[in-house]
């Protein structure tokens, strides 16, 4: 018996209906790239961000979607742990095609990796995808945990960062692709339920078409209370201070020819830097 | 509450509701991606970028304020509003293709077409499968379209069109032409010419200085066999093809104001980086003083369009409302596009940035879908009671 067989739902071909595949997504809104990040009373000013989806979330999103269409049915919901701003990343998906929403609401509540997988597994556990997207990690923190750790706490396998996904055909096993160090791809085969932390280069994620954004206001989303999730967890993790990094020095132009040049790094490196 | 990815000096995101606000970020973010990086090319060639049809016909962009039974997005006049400000930053071209197959193509037929024409054309139509072209304009009647010469005389079931259109967006590429003749009581009318009818061809007009991301057409009728079936019944008289004008203009009201955007960002971003007397140009006056009067007529003419949609929705918009919206929206665009040319000193001939694009377009934007003269003569007679123009 695979371990995840404890309480997701059987995909066995007697057991599965392809139909019915339920696939979920881990969705985080995460401040735009372009974003200056202020620090206000030892905390992020997040008052002028703009908030916008985890961009390799978005692999997550078209992977699970694409899935549903190749199935011919099933269903793609959407799992995000934030405030009531992240509604708003939720909808945008949900107009390129997610069929529902639940947010897990943190209103209040200090937060790490750990906790945040707590409560996202709890989300998840209920819900009893056959399998789950996520993106490798989220642009704001880089804590790259979160994924893993749902996998852990719903006691399946998981594999990140995938740059390719196939399913078999009966839809049991998911057989992925894997960067490691030195162009090497690991090609490894999973059983189903699992985990999969997207990586960039998966897949091309669509944009929201219009009539998909119409539809999305009329799409369901459910709200859960991340206290109520937690059961007393507290994070492992705690913050101490926040600091920007320092300004970057400012580079030195050496001009001339490349033979003055080089005699004037060198004169440099001895006289200014004292390094050498 | 959600803010458009827009120049928002005023907070119009405010006045917006959640979906229009998905609607404008779609958008751009699609212009970003697919527009911006291939419009130059296709600009400089003179050719316009088919490659964007299936796309943007996939998005829903074409007919998108038409009834989703047509497979149709359903939008309202605003957010159709900033779909059409959303394209134009990207070229007057794309919006202009856009604009002509919604208003001037799909909306006659949902309007003044026969169920049959509406279940044969729209969802193709809508689908990107079957291009459109609006023929009404002559070579001797622009302003004053009613004068036209193109007759179409009743033989048997059929009609028989002659005669000649010009200036007509898409008109090489479509696949359907709507076009508007007098029948022998002086009556005009509204046809379904198609591609291959025989007697019937598009020539390109060439050596355009403006709009050449676009396809512009003459339309040629030498005794040209149209069935009975292809005019659109419920189309009577001038009003039928005026009323479509009213949309496409609606539409060119948010249009000029993309174009306004994307050369006032332009120059603003250039003013702040590039160097003379060891400050950025942006710290002098008169640099200041341009780019604030670009600042405040944009923001202006984002409030007035988006009344004008406002009333448009609750079906209270005149077209003397919509005359306004595009005259003065795109008079300032204009403007605007000239100012940000002077701020990008030479570099604003070149076609690295995006503003002599945009001022050359505008040309044409000024002058078609009526004259900013006629939308001026329109206003002052209904001040005045007086038709000045006649």
């Amino acid at each position: 018996m695979s371990r995840g067989d404890r309480f997701l739902l059987d995909l066995s071909p007697e057991g599965g209906d392809e139909k019915n595949m339920k696939i979920g997504v881990l969705l985080k809104q995460v401040p735009d790239t372009a974003t200056k990040v202020k620090i206000v009373n030892d905390a992020i000013d997040e008052s002028e961000v703009k908030w916008v989806i985890n961009p390799y979330d978005e692999y997550a999103v078209e992977a699970a979607l694409r899935l549903k269409e190749k199935a011919g049915g099933g269903e793609v919901v959407i799992v995000t742990a934030g405030p009531a701003r992240a509604v708003e990343t939720m909808r945008q998906v949900l107009a390129m095609g997610a069929d529902r929403g639940i947010r897990i609401d943190t209103a209040g509540l200090t937060l790490d990796p750990y906790t945040t997988a707590v409560m996202l597994a709890a989300a998840c556990k209920d819900e009893q995808f056959n399998i789950i997207f996520a993106g490798k990690q989220a642009v704001d923190d880089d804590c790259a945990q979160v994924h893993i750790g749902v996998a852990e706490f719903l006691q399946i396998p998981h594999v990140s960062p995938i740059e390719k996904f196939e399913l078999n055909a009966d839809l049991t096993q998911a057989v992925v692709e894997r960067p490691v160090s030195g162009g090497v791809k690991e090609v490894i085969e999973v059983k189903l339920p699992a985990v999969f932390g997207c990586e960039k280069g998966l897949n091309e994620p669509r944009y929201a078409s219009l009539p998909g954004i119409m539809k999305a206001k009329s799409k369901p989303m459910k709200e859960l209370s991340g206290r109520d999730l937690l059961q007393g967890k507290t994070p492992l993790l705690a913050q101490s201070q926040y600091a920007l990094p320092p300004e970057g020095r400012k580079g030195k132009m050496i001009s001339g020819t490349a033979h003055e040049a080089a005699k004037e790094l060198v004169r440099l490196l001895r006289e200014e830097a004292k390094v050498v | 509450m959600a803010q458009v990815s827009s120049l928002d000096y005023f907070n119009i995101s405010e006045l917006l509701s959640e979906d229009e606000v998905m609607i404008q970020r779609a958008t751009r973010e699609f212009v970003d991606h697919e527009v911006l990086p291939v419009i130059s090319k296709h600009h400089r060639d003179a050719t316009f970028p088919t490659e964007l049809i299936p796309k943007m016909a996939e998005l829903g962009f074409l007919g998108s304020s038409l009834p989703t039974e047509y497979g149709c997005a359903g939008l309202n006049n605003v957010a159709y509003g900033l779909l059409m400000q959303e394209l134009e930053r990207g070229d007057s071209g794309i919006r202009s293709f856009c604009s002509v197959q919604g208003a001037l193509v799909m909306y006659p037929i949902f309007q003044f077409g026969s169920d049959e024409q509406k279940k044969k054309w729209l969802p193709q139509l809508a689908s990107g499968k079957k291009i459109g072209c609006f023929g009404l304009t002559e070579p001797d009647f622009g302003s004053n379209p009613g004068g036209m010469k193109t007759r179409a005389r009743k033989k048997g079931n059929d009609w028989i069109l002659s005669g000649a259109k010009m200036w007509i967006t898409n008109g090489s590429m479509a696949d359907v032409a709507v076009v508007w003749a007098k029948d022998d009581d002086g009556v005009i009318r509204g046809f379904l010419v198609e591609k291959g009818m025989k007697g019937f061809s598009a020539p390109e007009m060439t050596r355009k200085f403006s709009l050449r991301a676009s396809v512009t057409s003459e339309l040629v009728f030498h005794d040209v066999v149209v069935p009975e079936s292809n005019r659109l019944p419920k189309a009577e008289g001038i009003s039928s093809p005026l009323k479509c004008l009213t949309q496409a203009r609606y539409g060119i009201a948010w249009g000029a104001l993309g174009a306004a955007i994307a050369c006032y960002e332009t120059a603003l971003s250039y003013a702040k980086s590039r160097i003379q007397f060891d400050k950025p140009i942006a710290g002098f006056q008169l640099i200041q003083e341009k780019l604030v009067w670009m600042l405040t007529e944009i923001t202006k003419g984002q409030l007035l369009a988006l009344q004008l949609g406002r009333l448009k929705d609750q079906n209270k918009a005149k077209f003397t409302h919509v005359s306004m919206g595009k005259m003065n929206n795109v008079r300032i665009a204009r403007e605007i596009t000239h100012l940000a040319r002077e701020i990008l000193g030479a570099n604003g001939i070149l076609d690295e940035y995006p503003v002599i694009r945009h001022m050359m377009n505008i040309e044409s934007v000024y002058t078609y879908e009526g004259t900013n003269e006629m939308h001026t003569l329109i206003l002052g007679a209904d001040i005045t009671g007086i038709e000045a123009y006649r």
